[in-house]
């Protein structure tokens, strides 16, 4: 069943890189919030996958009677799941000040840092 | 293994430099004798290396190895030739220290020229007593950087940058090239100790001998620059933008020979070849023809000495080159006798320059009762540049004339070219010391008055050494001047320098010479005026030189780098991104299926059997139950409408549904906290991309053409597909369990906490947690910024805002955000508690 995960996770991939390349800004950041899911996706399956069995240790035990879930890659993703969060609320409204600013959401159009044709440098000593 | 004797020898490299630590300390305290006090060091080191003249010439060479990185040394070395050097960076080290003291005295940088001055001398002082070549490159690439640094002393001016520019370009490059031939001369010898490499015959003998031209050409690359030969002499009186103390002594004494002295070092490792015996002579000659014809040229009396000095060093190559006893011995008396009345000739000009307002030779005149000091310094020097009788120059002209009783037709052109060179030189010197001082008065920019003593000091005492060398030569050549040229040759020389006065030994032959050089040298001389008019008119029909080329390449440099800069940094942020893809792809397909697949393709065209892309075939499907394939169903569809969705409810709408069908695959795989934790935070995304997207429009559709379409879907079909390999790949490997195992045993015993993911967040990876809660505060206060920055900020001046006043809500759904991390971040501590 790792195998099938594995191919939704290069679903994921494409989606989100075909969002990245495509110049709107509202895309992209569509395409990174999917980023994101896939790449957590992926930590997931490669942690291998345990059907139901949640990483808890019962009441009154110790240590887990029966086969559980691998935990690790379950704390890696809770971190990135909030922190993707984060970046994904910090873009929007970078998204959306940029477009208020510039009046624009192509990023063709947004070429103050990178001017098309920037200044020669000084010829001197 | 460092004797009392091998640790002064490091010293006297290393105490310049202790020196130039404390030198601003020392100008602060004693003021305008900062230049008397800090005279002190060189003139010590000048007194222990005087003291060691005996003992180096006649007994052994003194050695001091100090162990530095892995199979190097920091290995010193000091024999004839050394000595020689050493003694002339530490005495006219010495009077250029005191004269710079009242050369600058009073300037607020003197505590930092003094510094690098000192700097520099530690340098060459190490330099010229390396033995290791290593240690040698490094001290060599020191004197460049202090010479740049002094070049460029006066650093609001335009042209001090530029000449310490081109200095530091020219002279770095040639050091590059020095490495390279260094190192490969190392390899080759076996040794990176030149002492090792003398006593190392047949060198380039066998397998070595293909080496033997490139390290030639490599080394004499370095050589050549640092001591300004043609084509790369330029440099050289474009330097004398630095202050006139600098001009003396790096630019005509002591840096600018560093180059004749490692040809020197090098002749009886490198020399004795038909290589070394054309390619030294041509490039030394030429510069002597040009940089004495180009002296005649100017009116300023620095640039008049910077070509001579040109001059100069092109004799030195050339003799170098020649390789005999007689080059050899008269090229260590000219380079003394040079550096004595050049480094005294700087000096004096320094003086007029200071005392004056002026150093145009046309300006000034009828000086000498009012400066006789100067005066008589002047007459002394030039009398030594001429190579009149009883100098020091004279016996090393006679040496120089010498070359030509071998009767080899090069060997006659060499001494041809020699007195050429020698003859305009002198025209030069005589010019100095006659235009200012002699004639009729005439009016200065400042009223002129004999400079004071640290001025006239140094000049004094170089010009008698120039004129009292001579007079004792035969004992000035048994402890100086023929140890020195022994080493350069490496073999033995019997002395044979004679007192003119010792009429036995007076050869009539070249004293007709010398009287030929100086008839010829008197002649022009004498047409100084019109020499230098007809000069000039030449010079303004051939305006184009390497200088000009210097300027051209460094500004072809900068077009260059902007146009790269351009091509890659364009600014279009799609074409970054696909970059970046195109490599994803090509780094997770390559390595994995590259090679199989090609093994495939020549196995289908060449017939055979393939098996490589088995592994592609199986995704193990049946292994899935049938909500499982729902659920994956569910984010399919999810991604194919955030891919056609035209309207932005189906764009956010389309998103939710994937990521609630990844919280599904979370919650049926046991991992209730993910799936929690991603339902939270989908909700919230859709919520808050709702609030901002009414006032976002997107457009109705994609706005790429169909070419674009296909580029991008490729180019991202390949990067999945290849994300999907390298995870297949992963999987294909036994997982490493330990850790996991180790949580899941200690989680309770150790941390008190059943939820084993609660526990490995906020005990185990605590810090970890506390990072990421930073992160999410931070991008709190960040979205606070952006959005009050409207109101509170400056316009940032760019575009039309598209719609005023709208700041309210927006910063309301920042609240609520920021909240809404805060609440998820607690989640994780609830599940802690609750467990």
């Amino acid at each position: 069943m790792e195998h099938a995960l594995a191919a939704l996770c290069g679903v994921f991939f494409t989606v989100s890189i075909y969002m990245l390349l495509s110049r709107s800004l509202i895309r992209m950041l569509l395409g990174i919030t999917i980023l994101g899911n896939g790449v957590n996706l992926m930590i997931f399956t490669v942690g291998r996958l345990t059907r139901e069995v949640p990483p808890i240790v019962p009441d009154g035990l110790v240590q887990p009677a029966t086969d559980i879930a691998n935990p690790l890659p379950q704390a890696l993703i809770l971190t990135a799941i909030v922190i993707g969060f984060a970046l994904f609320s910090f873009l929007l409204v970078l998204t959306y000040r940029a477009y208020e600013e510039l009046d624009a959401d192509n990023t063709d159009t947004m070429r103050l840092a990178e001017p098309e044709n920037p200044p020669s440098p000084p010829l001197s000593y | 293994m460092a004797s009392d004797q091998d640790f002064s020898l490091l010293l006297t490299a290393l105490a310049p430099f202790l020196a130039a630590f404390v030198a601003p300390l020392v100008v602060r305290f004693v003021g305008r004798y900062a230049g008397w006090v800090l005279g002190i060091v060189p003139a010590a080191i000048f007194i222990y290396l005087a003291g060691l003249t005996g003992f180096v010439s006649d007994v052994r060479p003194l050695a001091a190895a100090y162990p530095w990185a892995d199979g190097f040394e920091f290995s010193f070395y000091l024999d004839g030739l050394s000595l020689v050097f050493g003694l002339l960076i530490s005495g006219i080290g010495t009077f250029i220290v005191i004269y710079s003291g009242g050369y600058l005295a009073g300037h607020p940088h003197l505590g930092r020229f003094m510094s690098f001055i000192l700097m520099f001398m530690g340098s060459m002082m190490g330099l010229v007593m390396s033995d290791s070549v290593i240690t040698l490159f490094v001290f060599w690439e020191l004197t460049s950087i202090t010479s740049f640094l002094l070049i460029g002393f006066d650093h609001a001016r335009q042209a001090s940058r530029r000449a310490a520019m081109q200095a530091l370009v020219i002279t770095g490059g040639g050091g590059l090239a020095l490495l390279a031939g260094l190192i490969l001369l190392g390899y080759t010898a076996g040794s990176w100790n030149v002492s090792d490499m003398l006593n190392a015959p047949g060198l380039f003998e066998g397998d070595a001998a293909g080496l033997y031209l490139p390290i030639l050409l490599l080394v004499l690359a370095g050589a050549f620059t640092k001591s300004a030969q043609v084509p790369f002499h330029f440099w050289l009186p474009n330097a004398m933008e630095a202050p006139t103390p600098v001009s003396a002594y790096l630019h005509s004494a002591t840096m600018v020979k560093a180059g004749v002295y490692l040809l020197a070092r090098l002749h009886p490792v490198l020399g004795d070849t038909v290589e070394w015996n054309t390619i030294l002579p041509v490039f030394g000659g030429v510069t002597l023809l040009t940089g004495s014809i180009l002296a005649l040229r100017q009116t300023d009396m620095k640039q008049m000495l910077a070509y001579t000095t040109m001059g100069s060093l092109g004799m030195l190559v050339m003799l170098i080159g020649v390789g005999t006893e007689a080059a050899m011995l008269g090229a260590i008396l000219f380079l003394i006798a040079h550096s004595f009345y050049k480094g005294g000739l700087f000096m004096i000009v320094g003086t007029l320059d200071h005392e004056t307002g002026t150093r145009d030779i046309t300006r000034l005149s009828g000086l000498f009762s009012k400066m006789p000091v100067s005066g008589v310094s002047a007459i002394l020097a030039a009398v030594a540049m001429a190579g009149f009788l009883f100098t020091v120059g004279f016996y090393g002209k006679e040496e120089i004339y010498k070359i030509i009783t071998s009767g080899n037709p090069m060997d006659v052109l060499v001494v041809l070219v020699a007195i050429v060179g020698n003859a305009l030189m002198l025209v030069v010197g005589v010019a100095i010391a006659v235009k200012p001082f002699f004639g009729p008065a005439i009016e200065t920019p400042l009223s002129p008055h004999e400079g004071p003593p640290s001025l006239i000091v140094g000049s004094l005492i170089l010009g008698i050494l120039g004129i009292g060398g001579g007079l004792m030569v035969v004992e000035f050549g048994d402890y100086f001047a023929i140890p020195a040229a022994q080493a350069m040759l490496g073999e033995t020389i019997e002395g044979h320098l004679h007192s003119l006065l010792d009429f036995a030994y007076l050869n009539w032959a070249l004293l007709t010479l010398s009287a030929i050089t100086w008839g010829l040298g008197l002649f022009v001389f004498f047409f100084l005026d019109q020499t230098r008019a007809l000069l000039r008119r030449v010079a303004e029909v051939w305006r184009w030189g390497p200088d000009q080329g210097f300027d051209q390449a460094m500004f072809g440099l900068l077009r260059g780098s902007a146009r790269v800069t351009h091509f890659l940094h364009h600014g279009r942020l799609e074409l970054y991104l696909i970059l970046i893809f195109v490599l994803l792809a090509a780094a997770t397909i390559g390595p994995l299926y590259g090679p199989p697949i090609l093994a495939d393709l020549a196995a289908f065209f060449t017939g055979t059997e393939s098996q490589a892309l088995y592994p592609l075939m199986w995704f193990g499907l049946s292994e899935l139950t049938f909500y499982e394939w729902a659920i994956i169903l569910i984010a399919l569809l999810g991604l194919l409408a955030v891919v056609i969705g035209r309207t932005r409810l189906v764009a956010i709408v389309s998103l939710g549904i994937q990521g609630f069908a990844v919280a599904l695959i979370f919650m049926l795989f046991g991992a209730p906290d993910l799936s929690f934790t991603q339902f939270m935070v989908e909700t919230l995304s859709v919520v808050i991309l709702a609030l901002v997207m009414t006032r976002l429009h997107l457009d109705q559709r994609d706005s790429r053409v169909l070419e674009e379409v296909v580029r991008d879907g490729g180019i991202a079909v390949l990067a999945g597909l290849g994300m999907t390999m390298a995870i297949l790949s992963v999987l294909s490997h036994p997982l490493d369990l330990r850790l996991s195992e180790f949580f899941e045993q200690t989680s309770v015993a150790v941390a008190h906490g059943h939820n084993i993911v609660n526990v490995i967040l906020v005990d185990y990876r605590a810090l970890d947690t506390l990072g990421e809660i930073s992160v999410v505060m931070t991008a709190g206060i960040a979205i606070l910024a952006l959005i009050r920055i409207r109101t509170g900020g400056p316009k940032l001046g760019i575009g039309v805002p598209k719609k005023a006043g709208t700041g309210g809500s927006s910063r309301k759904s920042a609240s609520a955000r920021k909240s809404a991390s805060t609440r998820s971040k607690s989640r994780a501590k609830s599940g802690k508690a609750t467990a």
